[in-house]
């Protein structure tokens, strides 16, 4: 009797979490504009999608800023991760409170202390991408940081010294040891700080130039507005990113799985 | 030796850039707090503010809504994380997989969805503001809760629990006196996870709405007036309440360091 209410629980919960996605998956293949009135099939809001140049533009934008920052944050923080590792305690220490700011602060505060430093401060134009890249970097940097720092804490440390021994210099042994090891931190990190990115939306709200859109800004803008061919050309982008995000997820479960094997 | 010098340098672009763009900010916003609009020191900003029967309505409304949605999350994903963590599901960690999903998905988009499913019910989402805005809230944080609660359940000594019942505990005891002390730091972690963002996440409602009365808000209608001095205070008392929670959770993990020991 128990595991029948288990199962219950499960599947509301379940049904909670994916019933809106999966109402709106299906009805993203409709030319109804409202969901629970039924017409008929229609690739309609796909093409609105690739071939609305506003909406285009904004993907390829939106996707674009995430690469960049999370290439601009996986270097500072991995650099950054190894340096403290090797630094005096008490420097390592400093680092990684000013690590900790962003990863516990309100992404409310985070964009509006940025873009107070940038555009009010610093007197940097919003227009040259600048306070936005920084700002994000800002965020996605801390979490590189942590993601690589257990890497190196697992890593052998004889092997370092070893390659000195046997003629690398320093940054020699760096490159064909020390990062070799890490690897896998340094792509989740990566990943994570794609995903923020993505997701982000207060930072770029307070610091994006006005004619540049993400997703998020440009979601909540058009939620607003009254254009129900843009808005139904968004349930077709959700359909695309849910099913990108399951691909991604069945691919990681799959390597996994295959590493586990080699192992 | 001077090869291992090479190692910390790689920290000085990192410590640079926190300093400059996590603390520096930081100290913008305090100096903006304290001063008026004539740049002379003063806390006139911060009596206005606790003076204003609107701003500290707002703060106490944003508690609400963040304590009821923490709660609500916990009540979800506690027994959720805990059926799939000692159940007698075979493949646990892919079927935790699923829960967890839909936070790689832009919350912006899983909000839209929602809120399609929640007019199609409701026909008018003006009738039930707040509960409407809990649904939203405790929908886009649940994946943030469950990770967590996950963790530290599945790490949990199955052996513990036996021996809780070898010694005539019922299944009441157990759980009261061995699983839910034991699983403490993952609520600590899936809270703090959760209450902050809630509090501040003032996208979600002004998506449902267009209108608003959360604490991240204030900061957003500040900074639409170009108002730094004022959206500043709202930014340093966040900041201040940010620092309570994260002192709280760190006492509480410090308790879980000795109950471990303990074992």
């Amino acid at each position: 009797m128990l595991k029948f209410f288990q199962h219950i629980f499960i599947w509301f919960v379940l049904l909670f979490l994916y019933a809106p996605i999966l109402i709106l998956m299906v009805y993203s293949f409709t030319d109804s504009t409202m969901i629970g009135t039924i017409k008929g099939f229609s690739m309609q809001n796909y093409i609105t999608l690739f071939t609305t140049p506003e909406l285009v533009e904004m993907i390829i934008g939106t996707f674009t800023l995430a690469i960049g920052v999370a290439v601009l944050s996986t270097i500072l923080g991995t650099t950054g991760a190894i340096g403290a590792f090797y630094s005096k305690r008490r420097t390592r220490g400093v680092i990684e409170m000013a690590n900790q700011i962003p990863v516990i602060n309100a992404d409310v505060v985070t964009g509006f202390s940025m873009c107070i430093l940038m555009i009010v401060f610093f007197k940097v134009r919003k227009e040259t991408f600048l306070p936005l890249i920084i700002g994000q970097t800002a965020l996605c940097t801390p979490f590189v940081y942590l993601s690589v720092l257990p890497r190196l804490k697992q890593m052998d440390h004889q092997l370092y010294e070893a390659a000195l021994d046997l003629g690398c210099n320093a940054s020699m042994a760096l490159r064909k040891v020390v990062i070799p090891q890490i690897v896998p931190g340094i792509i989740s990190g990566f990943m994570t700080a794609i995903t923020l990115s993505l997701d982000d939306y207060f930072i770029t709200t307070y610091t994006k130039p006005a004619t540049f859109d993400t997703i998020s800004t440009y979601v909540v803008n058009a939620t607003k507005g009254a254009q129900t061919d843009i808005k139904t050309a968004l349930w077709a982008l959700s359909t695309v990113i849910f099913v990108l995000v399951a691909l991604y997820v069945v691919a990681q479960n799959v390597i996994a799985k295959k590493e586990e094997k080699k192992n | 030796m001077k090869s291992n010098n090479l190692r910390k340098q790689l920290a000085i672009p990192y410590a640079i850039f926190l300093l400059l763009f996590v603390v520096l900010p930081l100290l913008v916003v305090i100096y903006y707090g304290f001063t008026n609009g004539d740049g002379q020191p003063s806390f006139d900003n911060f009596i206005n503010f606790f003076k204003n029967g609107k701003t500290v309505g707002t703060l106490i409304y944003s508690f609400a809504i963040a304590i009821i949605t923490t709660i609500v999350c916990l009540a979800l994903a506690y027994p959720v994380a805990l059926i799939i963590a000692k159940g007698a599901y075979s493949k646990k960690a892919k079927f935790l997989m699923i829960f967890v999903l839909p936070m790689w998905i832009n919350f912006t988009l899983r909000i839209t969805a929602l809120k399609e499913v929640l007019t199609l019910i409701e026909g008018n989402l003006a009738y039930h503001q707040f509960l409407n805005t809990i649904i939203c809230m405790v929908y886009d944080f649940l994946p943030f809760m469950m990770m967590p609660l996950y963790n530290s359940l599945t790490k949990l000594d199955d052996g513990l629990i036996e021996a809780a019942r070898d010694l005539g505990a019922g299944k009441r005891q157990v759980f009261f006196k061995v699983i839910l002390p034991l699983s403490v730091p993952g609520i600590v972690s899936g809270v703090t996870m959760v209450f902050l963002p809630s509090m501040t996440n003032y996208v979600v409602l002004d998506m449902i709405y267009n209108s608003t009365y959360i604490m991240g808000s204030l900061i957003g209608s500040y900074f639409s007036a170009y108002d730094w001095h004022n959206g500043s205070v709202i930014s340093i008392v966040l900041l201040l309440i940010i620092l309570a929670i994260t002192y709280l959770s760190n006492k509480y993990t410090e308790d879980d360091g000795t109950a471990a020991r303990v074992r």
